[in-house]
């Protein structure tokens, strides 16, 4: 497929998913037709790639309700640079300390002038005010090197929504320039933690990958615990105590309501969607022996027991393909990772190092499954679904539950503090690079990335 | 209230004494309450004590009184959720004081220590609560009087990150049902 295609589709796509009819950005030249596929670079953390991202333009300012536009060519500029710099893979500048381009160079960069900083790539872009009030932002990506554009870009999105579009603009620059898929605009669902450590409030929580829209959705009166979003994002699957008692509610986003998963006076617990949010895969505990079931998201159906061991079986996560589960059990006498099909069948131990091994999440790229490892310290880490190629990421006294970006080449988790049992969430490459604290209102705990946003 | 207090201050001792008559596992003698320390379940603000200050038979209070402050709980070690001799003594007068009050219902709380994951913990704790639960059945309380919850990690007893506090709380509480 040729780079002008991709990019045409993506655009188009984008335009129809945010429900406008108003044509891609300004009808800008026709990209410079890319002859070549677009090159795979390996995902390689050490070579970071110098980028500038200068204000987007505004050609007609005028005010929005999220602001004057002037303003929001600046914060998308912003949202930009920052996605890109705590990727890791990105040393960024701007749009602070670059100067301001003038509409014309959006699509006729100075080439020289972005050689002499230097630097490698150049984002530029544009925000318009429609007659429609949403706006229309542009987004090019130009290497300097080669004084070509190799990106291009445009969104028609509500004011509201301003910061989508930056990530999807980082997106796109993030996945031409690594090769890698995109993970930015995405969304991610966990526990807001506070009060003192016997007496933890602990709230439903959503915020977008970058900390950005925060809403607290429970109010902390009963203990919320695992949350889950549904592929679709509208839902989420968490615990709750709110009837005393763990239990699992799928917690509907629009109207606020939440219902049980299954009826029954177990606790239930550990809740995972399948790929195509058809299905809920839970543990429940009868007469203190817990096991993995499966049940349909619908609310009809019965649950289906797809383990039957003597000892704790926990957890689980799909294959991307919806075929497997990995699960931890503890059969063996310690917790250790198992695979199974999804129907419960073939349950085979992959984890043999040392220590035990809990919280296993498949990677929507099928490729690894992340863990946490328990050999003193709680570290988290990765290995093949053969249980093959283990590779522990962090070294932290508490790292725990990892979940996948929606590429899969990042993970986050939540670090416990020895002593005060403060919790924060953390994110790392598959490298073990980039290790960073997400920003959040209070600590936090348990999170769960959600897929990419359409 | 001073004369709660007080009283608090003699159970206290009167239960540490009895704990470290136990020897319980490898915890010898139970560390002094550390500052910031919340035993759990304690009576303190039990609306079954009357204003006189006398405990109201069949209460939760009570119970306490009767099995003392660490009677009404039973430990384990990392990872087990096995009943040994001193649970079962410890089980036992749990089980004696049930039988002077026959319409009283009991939950057993269920908990692990902080050095768990989230989810395996859950289980572990409602392991836990069902060993003691199974335990008070098969010396005769009905089932039907005994629920079972379990809090995982989510409710420490001791606050601190060290063996003594984990060992305080892998644990099964009994606690009465008002």
């Amino acid at each position: 497929m040729s780079l002008f295609a991709l990019n045409w589709k993506l655009a188009s796509f984008l335009l129809l998913i945010l429900g406008t009819q108003a044509a891609i950005a300004q009808t800008p030249p026709p990209p410079t037709p890319a002859t070549d596929e677009p090159e795979l670079v390996e995902f390689d953390t050490s070579k970071t790639r110098s980028i500038a991202v200068p204000a987007l333009v505004a050609p007609s300012p005028a005010d929005t309700p999220a602001g004057n536009s002037a303003a929001l060519g600046r914060q998308i500029a912003e949202v930009i640079s920052s996605d890109l710099r705590a990727s890791g893979v990105f040393d960024t500048q701007g749009p602070n300390g670059l100067r301001m381009i003038g509409l014309a160079e959006v699509t006729a960069p100075q080439f020289e002038y972005w050689k002499a900083r230097p630097v490698e790539q150049l984002v530029q872009g544009f925000v318009r005010v429609g007659g429609d009030g949403n706006l229309t932002v542009g987004c090019y990506l130009y290497d300097v090197g080669f004084g070509n554009e190799t990106t291009r870009l445009g969104f028609n999105v509500p004011p509201r929504e301003w910061r989508r579009a930056a990530h999807k603009c980082a997106d796109a620059i993030y996945a031409r320039l690594t090769g890698e898929l995109p993970f930015f605009d995405s969304r991610i669902a966990y526990i807001a933690e506070s009060g003192p450590k016997n007496k933890r409030i602990k709230r439903l929580a959503i915020m977008d990958s970058d900390g950005a829209n925060h809403r607290f959705i429970t109010n902390g009166q009963s203990t919320a615990l695992t949350p889950r979003f549904s592929p679709s994002y509208k839902s989420i699957l968490y615990l709750s105590y709110v009837d005393g008692n763990p239990r699992i509610y799928v917690y509907d986003i629009d109207t606020g309501r939440q219902r049980l998963i299954t009826q029954s006076n177990n606790p239930t617990f550990a809740p995972r969607w399948s790929p195509d949010g058809q299905t809920i895969l839970y543990s429940m505990a009868v007469s203190g022996n817990t096991d993995v079931y499966k049940i349909s998201a619908s609310g009809n159906g019965a649950p289906v027991k797809l383990t039957s061991s003597p000892g704790i079986d926990v957890g689980g996560s799909f294959s991307p393909d919806g075929r497997q589960i990995v699960f931890e059990s503890d059969r063996s006498g310690s917790q250790q990772i198992y695979v199974m099909n999804a129907d419960g069948s073939n349950q085979r131990r992959i984890s043999f190092g040392a220590g035990r091994y809990a919280t296993p999440e498949w990677s929507p790229r099928a490729d690894l499954i992340a863990f946490t490892r328990i050999a003193g310290d709680f570290r988290v880490g990765t290995m093949r679904p053969d249980g093959s190629g283990e590779r522990l990421l962090t070294n932290s006294w508490q790292d725990e539950a990892p979940t996948w970006a929606p590429n899969g080449r990042v993970i986050q988790f939540f670090r416990t503090a020895k002593g005060s049992g403060k919790a924060s969430i953390w994110q790392v490459d598959l490298t073990g690079s980039n290790e960073r604290q997400l920003p959040t209102p209070v600590d936090g705990s348990d999170p769960a990335w959600g897929p990419i946003l359409p | 209230m001073t004369k709660n207090t007080i009283k608090m201050a003699a159970l206290l001792l009167a239960s540490t004494a009895f704990v470290a008559g136990c020897g319980k596992k490898e915890v010898d003698t139970l560390p002094p309450e550390a500052q910031g320390t919340n035993y759990g379940q304690t009576p303190t603000a039990d609306p079954n004590a009357n204003a006189a200050g006398q405990t109201i038979p069949g209460s939760q209070e009570d119970f306490l009184q009767q099995v003392g402050q660490f009677g009404d709980r039973i430990l384990f070690e990392t990872d087990r959720f096995n009943v040994d001799a001193e649970d079962q003594a410890t089980l036992q007068r749990q089980a004696q004081w049930l039988a002077q009050y026959p319409s009283t219902r009991i939950t057993v709380e269920g908990h692990a220590d902080e050095r768990g994951t989230r989810d395996y913990n859950l289980a572990l704790g409602e392991r836990r609560a069902n060993s003691a639960k199974n335990f008070l059945v098969s010396i005769g309380v009905d089932a039907s009087r005994i629920q079972t919850v379990s809090y995982g990690k989510e409710r420490p007893s001791a606050l601190g990150s060290d063996e003594q506090a984990w060992a305080q709380n892998r644990r099964a509480v009994t606690v009465t049902i008002r």
